[in-house]
């Protein structure tokens, strides 16, 4: 059985419009970020998270009054939602306050919020989960999450130019940076709060995102090995059109995976899987549209790619003044 | 071949076994309640805090208050020396944590001061005489090897505590740049309680009472005039109510800074009861101790002392005789003598501690956890196993073996290496299984090709895997350079995943290589033509 049989897409004649899309995801994801902001997980944010199972599920808007009533310089930056199965009844509330850092006070906040469900009447309730964080504990992960994001990126890039070529080192680089910025801007637009599971998601999407590259380009160094007479362009498009099949089952199947951890995870693994499945779709879009359309632009000039013998056959790229000058060169 | 083969085929049975035993095994038997070794039982997956519910804690280890106390020591210790040695200065102020200064040194005294100092430049540099004045500062060096003591005394003195708790299988180790301490006590639910032992400074003190009780710290700040002299300090306490039973209302004492005994001198502390039957801890001197205890009573008789913990005075009685080796810390209730036993047995720590996190895991929030993470690892499993059946055929039941086998072996891996699963280790789990599919399609993919450039099918095997592996190592080992940065940035959970990716990747390439081969083989063996093959 086949889903794609010899087929023969001229992928790099659509590496414009693919620059172009992806440019256009990642502004929009700027520009929301900038004015929506990126909601901030505890782990990062700090803050005070006390998850309550109530005996008789209370409306939000209830526990949202409670808070604003009762809590201290409360207002928006409350949150309150329900988490889990609605059969468990119960509620998230989330408050920007910590107490004083130093000593044990830290959990002060968390008895003040407590406080202020019991005061409002909702019924018994019990405190099944709290979480609380100091600020400088999210400052101190923000920085070591960059850290390890760029070192990941370096170690990569040295693995890739150690194995294959430089330019296929800065082709998959530039793609993962691409699926981080891709799947930032979709963390942005659904307003996925920005947890350490969220991180770790990124971190494996980065992972993924290579490993769909690397394929690709270890079927590019094969054919360029076999086929002396090929142009680059040639090449590239045929090693896509050859590994389709694989990319795509890959893909499908991850995102299978991803899908399934979505819809019955829970509420802890949701953003993780959100975050995965973004990835996923970015990873393998940007594996054949931007890590190979980079590897052409980066080699365009360069003879050893170039072909050496035969007369460049302009069909499968449609870009054949270009083509025609490296010839001339050769 | 066929030799090489056999030994592939008992390789494979090996290992399949003995993961099986060590990972899969037990899981099954302790909740069927099926025969098991103890050694295997011990082996067997421990659950992480998220699934498992408890109380998750980060410290944040104050190494600066640790410098302090050895800067005001060695500054006490210079002015006892200079005492003694009549040598007459302005002052001895202590400027910072690692700073102090002697102010006034006369000229002509110069000589004899240098002498008192050389106890201090041991671990001080001293600066040249300004005015009369010197300013020691601690030596770099000695800074961070006082620092790093003071973080690793403090992570022993929590273990103690922990373990004096009767906690099963905490977990104390440090984290961050090294000055954080992250406690995890599963299946523990009073969390202040928890918070205020491991905390508590555990620092006792002998001292002699200046004044006191007043009802107010102003009070006793007014019979000073606001001016504390610099060798009292004020300390709150609870008034004794005596015989009447109830513990008294806060009171203030003005009480010496200098200890005639500390919490360094103490050989052993118990419960006991007071005279009045209630709840006391009663504790022991070490013998150098005791003698300059002995002696300490025997001049201060008729003189009130405190009893200071954690700088609360906890009990004021008047020296009646000379006490040698042994005191009992009284009006305390029975959790308090609980908890100050196990915090006095423990040590003091050396430093300040402060919570930076906190977070408590229900019993229920943790079994939710599991039921949502297992569900959605069945389902993935079950969706790709359909797929790789549907789509490859009788191949695809070799994928499916292998993936089972890789499996199998993460957790027999998981288990003997003593890792802990956590919630986003089941999300590993999900990421290895995609992984171990990848290889999978990406061999058969390959074999296919080579098929249908009408090769046969025993060189299209071979074909396949031996290109594919290389691109397989190569996938596999930038994926593990990713994971391994994991590693190093990750807090608990996120180096679980870490942990599960890189044990997984390392045991996908052993699956689908060398096993999915072999496996083709088997079958493909017995038969002497082969001429197709349902991929």
């Amino acid at each position: 059985m086949h889903i794609f049989h010899n087929t023969t897409f001229d992928f790099l004649r659509w590496r414009w419009h693919a620059i172009i899309l992806s440019w256009v995801v990642i502004i929009a994801g700027v520009a929301v970020g900038f004015t929506k902001g990126v909601p901030l997980g505890l782990e990062f944010a700090g803050g005070t998270a006390v998850i309550a199972q109530f005996d008789k599920t209370p409306t939000i808007e209830s526990v949202r009054q409670a808070l604003d009533r009762n809590f201290p310089n409360g207002g928006e930056n409350v949150i309150v939602q329900s988490y889990g199965e609605p059969s468990q009844r119960e509620v998230m509330i989330r408050v920007p306050q910590v107490g004083t850092q130093g000593g044990t006070s830290l959990s002060a906040t968390r008895s003040a919020v407590e406080a202020a469900i019991r005061a409002a009447n909702l019924g018994n309730f019990t405190v099944v989960g709290t979480e609380i964080v100091s600020p400088t504990v999210g400052r101190d992960l923000s920085q070591k999450g960059l850290s390890a994001f760029v070192l990941s990126l370096l170690g990569i890039l040295a693995y890739i130019a150690f194995r294959f070529e430089f330019s296929f080192a800065v082709g998959a680089v530039i793609a993962t940076v691409h699926d981080i910025f891709v799947t930032f801007a979709f963390l942005a637009f659904f307003q996925y709060d920005l947890t350490l599971n969220v991180i770790a998601a990124l971190l494996t999407v980065t992972g993924y995102s290579t490993n769909d590259t690397i394929v690709i380009f270890d079927r590019v160094r094969e054919n360029l090995r076999a086929m002396r007479t090929k142009s680059l362009n040639e090449v590239v498009n045929l090693s896509l059109n050859q590994t389709l099949g694989r990319t795509v089952i890959t893909a499908g199947t991850a995102l299978l995976s991803s899908i399934a951890l979505f819809l019955f995870g829970g509420e802890v693994l949701r953003g993780f899987a959100f975050t995965m499945i973004v990835g996923i779709v970015t990873g393998t879009y940007s594996s054949v549209f931007v890590a190979a359309a980079i590897v052409t632009f980066w080699n365009r000039k360069n003879r050893r790619f170039a072909a050496a013998t035969a007369p460049p056959s302009d069909a499968a790229t449609g870009q054949g003044g270009r083509k025609q000058k490296r010839a001339k060169a050769s | 071949m066929q030799k090489n083969l056999r030994w592939r085929i008992l390789i494979t049975v090996a290992v399949a076994v003995v993961f099986g035993l060590v990972g899969v095994y037990p899981i099954v038997a302790s909740s069927y309640n099926l025969p098991m070794a103890d050694w295997l039982l011990e082996k067997q997956l421990k659950l992480g805090l998220d699934l498992k519910g408890g109380v998750h804690l980060v410290l944040q280890v104050q190494t600066d208050t640790a410098l302090r106390s050895e800067t005001e020591a060695q500054a006490e210790r210079l002015r006892e020396a200079l005492r003694t040695a009549g040598t007459n200065v302005g002052g001895v102020t202590v400027l910072s944590s690692t700073q102090f200064r002697v102010d006034g040194v006369p000229p002509e005294q110069d000589a004899a001061f240098l002498q008192a100092a050389a106890d201090a430049d041991a671990n001080f540099d001293r600066s040249s005489r300004t005015n009369g004045a010197y300013t020691f500062t601690m030596k770099p060096n000695v800074q961070n090897s006082m620092k790093a003591e003071a973080i690793v005394q403090a992570r022993q003195t929590i273990e103690r505590r922990v373990n004096e708790l009767g906690v099963a299988e905490p977990s104390i180790a440090q984290q961050g740049n090294g000055e954080q301490i992250l406690v995890q006590l599963p299946g523990v639910t009073d969390v202040d309680r928890a918070k205020g032992i491991i905390s508590s400074t555990g620092l006792l003190k002998l001292t002699l009472v200046e004044q006191g009780p007043f009802p107010s710290r102003e009070a006793a700040l007014q019979a000073f005039n606001n001016a504390v002299p610099p060798d009292l300090e004020i300390l709150p306490g609870r008034q004794d109510a005596g015989a009447g039973g109830g513990l008294g209302s806060t009171v203030f004492y003005a009480v010496k800074k200098a200890a005639a005994v500390s919490g360094r001198d103490l050989r052993s502390a118990q419960q006991s009861l007071d005279q009045y039957n209630r709840p006391a801890v009663s504790f022991t001197l070490k013998q150098d101790a005791a003698l300059r205890f002995g002696n300490f009573t025997q001049t201060n008789i008729g003189r009130p002392m405190a009893i200071v913990l954690d700088d609360r005075v906890m009990s004021v009685a008047t020296i009646q005789g000379r006490i040698t080796d042994n005191g009992q810390i009284t009006g305390i209730n029975r959790e308090e003598m609980i908890d100050t036993v196990i915090t006095l047995k423990s040590g003091a720590l050396p430093a300040k501690m402060d919570y930076i996190q906190e977070q408590t895991i229900g019993p229920s929030l943790g079994a939710d956890a599991i039921r949502a993470g297992v569900t959605a690892s069945v389902v993935g499993l079950f969706l790709v196993v359909a797929f790789m059946l549907f789509y490859y055929k009788l191949s695809g039941v070799n994928a499916v073996v292998a993936l089972i086998l890789n499996l199998v072996i993460l957790l027999g891996l998981m288990a003997y290496i003593g890792a802990v699963m956590t919630l986003p280790g089941i999300a590993g789990f999900v990421l290895t299984m995609g992984i171990g599919v990848d290889s999978n399609v990406l061999i058969f993919e390959r074999i296919k090709e080579e098929l249908e450039q009408g090769r046969p099918v025993k060189t299209a095997l071979n074909a396949g895997f031996g290109r594919v592996f290389l691109t397989l190592l190569d996938t596999h080992i930038s994926a593990a350079i990713a994971a391994l940065f994991l590693m190093q940035f990750g807090t608990g959970p996120i180096r679980g995943f870490a942990y599960t990716l890189i044990i997984g990747l390392a045991s996908n390439l052993f699956t689908s290589t060398f096993v999915s081969r072999t496996l083709f083989e088997l079958v493909l063996g017995q038969q002497p033509q082969v001429k197709t093959l349902s991929i």
